[in-house]
């Protein structure tokens, strides 16, 4: 590829691995107003970054993070002790090169990893926010990270990449801020929830909202979590994210630590110890109301409701490149929502690059290292960047 | 530096004679774009708004890889997406003797571009026929590469065949190419030699 982004050394921003995440307050003066009307402001994001910028901030590219994920996508976590949950995709030599790239992430709104959510204070009460957070849409994340954006002076995205909720966002950047983004990179993910998404959500919240520590969302003012609700919620989502052909490989009818039957509850086989992990590693580092927004933010994403429902017009006109990647074995969101925003996008005689990919593991395809996604999210990268050098020149 | 750039030692003959048609800077679709040679070489060379549909997963990712806009896709179903008339040239090499309804992929590649450009081994040629006639086998050579229970062409015609199926689907014949075992363009047009002696037929076609 040629060299195309001539590095600055007067820039200043370059961050690496394990340095603390970037806190801005943002809202102070203009409030945001959300899709459900409300408005939110001052509000806290949290992002971090690697690479350098490059003279002409023409060398960013924004990963968004899925539905538990955070800003740490390289480098140690702080809050979970364990590396990145994107360090085969991004870093220097990667298929997103840091080497290259100016890569930021940006904790979505309603998380519970540093951006505000219902976690955090409320400013007019000093107390966590609980229920009285305002419902928030993948559309307010996009916004709030364009502000942040506008904050750190960055007017265009080279592209933005990400995984299920991470690829909704991408969309929804495109759709969105067709002018500020040059390729999206949309994997794992769909157009709109369906029935059948929404339903896994709704199970999650209710085993939440029936734990009685839940207390109707406030209880940060007591000493209990609703830690078995939230445990149960992550334990039925997990499943979602893999696939029977997996889950009979990697366990099949296995006992755990038992030779036979024990004729009783406890975790006779190998799969309910591992979701039973799952789900009480999960309650340690995310917050219960963050669990209920942000799925719900999700249960709401559909990016044809303002075109009644005709998806493709959701692109008309639109001059950014798209590549959207599936996996055979997600069943979550499956090869063929994304075959008909692929089908949509083609409609609206965008550019559009489309693989499914044949993996057994699920929906959490899009997390694991190597495989096929690399080498088309790597030359998507690169021939995109030719394109821009080819423009320069 | 550009590993993948494509040159013309790099690309299938036949292909060349395709390349050779399309006006610089044109749209283009090319229908069952394999590892996506032809279109690297096209966007390089001809400087074409390019685009793909391929069925295996491995032409996409090598096609991807090169920074094609190539989608994964059963060309049958996936065309009907999209909008008329918005290629200049639609490419079908080598293909159309795989689909389930050739004559409804004309149709459609004629509805998405305003002019298509269609290859196909010609299963008039005098080796075929001696094949045929003499052994009483299905022809097996390097055009025709599978044995006639495996193989993934299951509407072979020969060039007579193509010709007679536009008379009546009304399609017109702007340039008739009948190419030889190397892939180049010989140098007659006569539809009962070419049908004789052509290994594949490449045409130029449009809607009256």
């Amino acid at each position: 590829m040629i060299m195309l982004f001539s590095m600055d050394e007067k820039t200043d921003a370059e961050t690496d691995d394990d340095g603390l995440a970037e806190v801005v307050t943002l809202g102070r003066d203009n409030p945001l107003r959300l899709d459900s009307g409300k408005v939110i402001g001052p509000f806290e994001v949290a992002y971090k970054c690697w690479g350098k910028l490059n003279r002409d901030r023409s060398n960013v590219i924004l990963v968004c993070h899925a539905l538990t994920g955070d800003h740490y996508v390289r480098g140690i976590n702080p809050i979970t002790g364990k590396r990145g949950w994107w360090e085969n995709m991004v870093g220097g030599g990667k298929p997103v090169d840091t080497d290259i790239y100016y890569v930021i992430c940006i904790n979505v709104l309603g998380s519970c990893a540093g951006t505000t959510g219902p976690a955090s204070p409320n400013p007019e009460t000093g107390k966590a926010y609980g229920l009285d957070f305002p419902v928030i849409t993948i559309g307010d994340m996009v916004r709030t990270q364009a502000m942040l954006l506008d904050h750190l002076g960055i007017e265009t995205l080279f592209s933005v990449i990400g995984g299920s909720m991470g690829g909704m966002q991408a969309l929804q950047w495109a759709v969105d801020y067709p002018d500020r983004v040059r390729t999206a990179i949309a994997i794992a993910t769909t157009w709109r929830h369906s029935a059948q998404n929404i339903a896994f959500h709704e199970v999650g919240r209710q085993a939440i909202m029936a734990d009685a520590n839940w207390n109707h969302g406030r209880y940060l003012d007591h000493k209990e979590r609703p830690h078995a609700g939230l445990a149960v919620a992550r334990m039925a989502a997990h499943i979602t994210y893999m696939s029977e052909s997996g889950l009979t490989s990697r366990f099949g009818r296995s006992l755990q630590d038992r030779d036979r039957l024990a004729f009783g509850f406890d975790a006779d086989f190998q799969i309910e110890s591992y979701l039973r992990h799952q789900g009480i590693s999960f309650v340690d580092r995310f917050d219960a109301n963050s669990y209920l927004y942000i799925t719900r933010a999700m249960d709401y994403y559909d990016l044809s409701a303002p075109h009644d429902g005709v998806l493709a017009k959701a692109f008309q006109g639109t001059k950014t490149r798209f590549c959207v990647v599936s996996f055979t074995s997600d069943w979550l969101y499956t090869t063929d929502e994304s075959r008909h925003m692929v089908r949509s996008l083609n409609a609206a005689s965008a550019r559009v690059s489309f693989a499914d990919i044949d993996m057994d593991k699920g929906h959490d395809s899009f997390l694991l290292e190597g495989g096929e996604m690399d080498g088309v999210v790597r030359g998507f990268l690169n021939s995109e960047a030719d394109v821009m050098a080819e423009e320069l020149s | 530096m550009n590993a993948q750039e494509a040159r013309a030692s790099d690309i299938r003959v036949d292909l060349l004679e395709i390349a050779r048609i399309i006006t610089p800077g044109s749209t283009v679709l090319d229908v069952g774009c394999g590892d996506g040679s032809l279109l690297d070489y096209l966007v390089r060379e001809r400087q074409v708004d390019g685009r793909g549909i391929e069925l295996s997963a491995q032409g996409v990712n090598s096609s991807i890889a090169k920074g094609l806009s190539v989608v994964q896709g059963n060309a049958e179903e996936d065309i009907d997406f999209y909008p008329d008339q918005s290629f200049d040239y639609v490419i079908l090499s080598q293909t159309l003797q795989a689909m389930k309804r050739p004559d409804r992929m004309l149709e459609q590649l004629l509805r998405v571009g305003r002019k298509a450009i269609v290859s196909f081994p010609n299963f008039g040629h005098w080796k075929v026929r001696l094949n045929l006639g003499l052994l009483g086998t299905m022809p097996v050579n390097r055009t025709l590469d599978h044995p006639w229970y495996s193989t993934p062409n299951i509407h072979f015609c020969t060039i007579r065949d193509f010709v007679n199926l536009c008379k009546q689907m009304d399609i017109h014949i702007e340039t008739t190419m009948a190419i030889d075992a190397r892939g180049h363009r010989m140098s007659f047009a006569n539809l009962f030699l070419a049908n004789f002696l052509a290994t594949q037929g490449m045409y130029v076609i449009t809607r009256k």
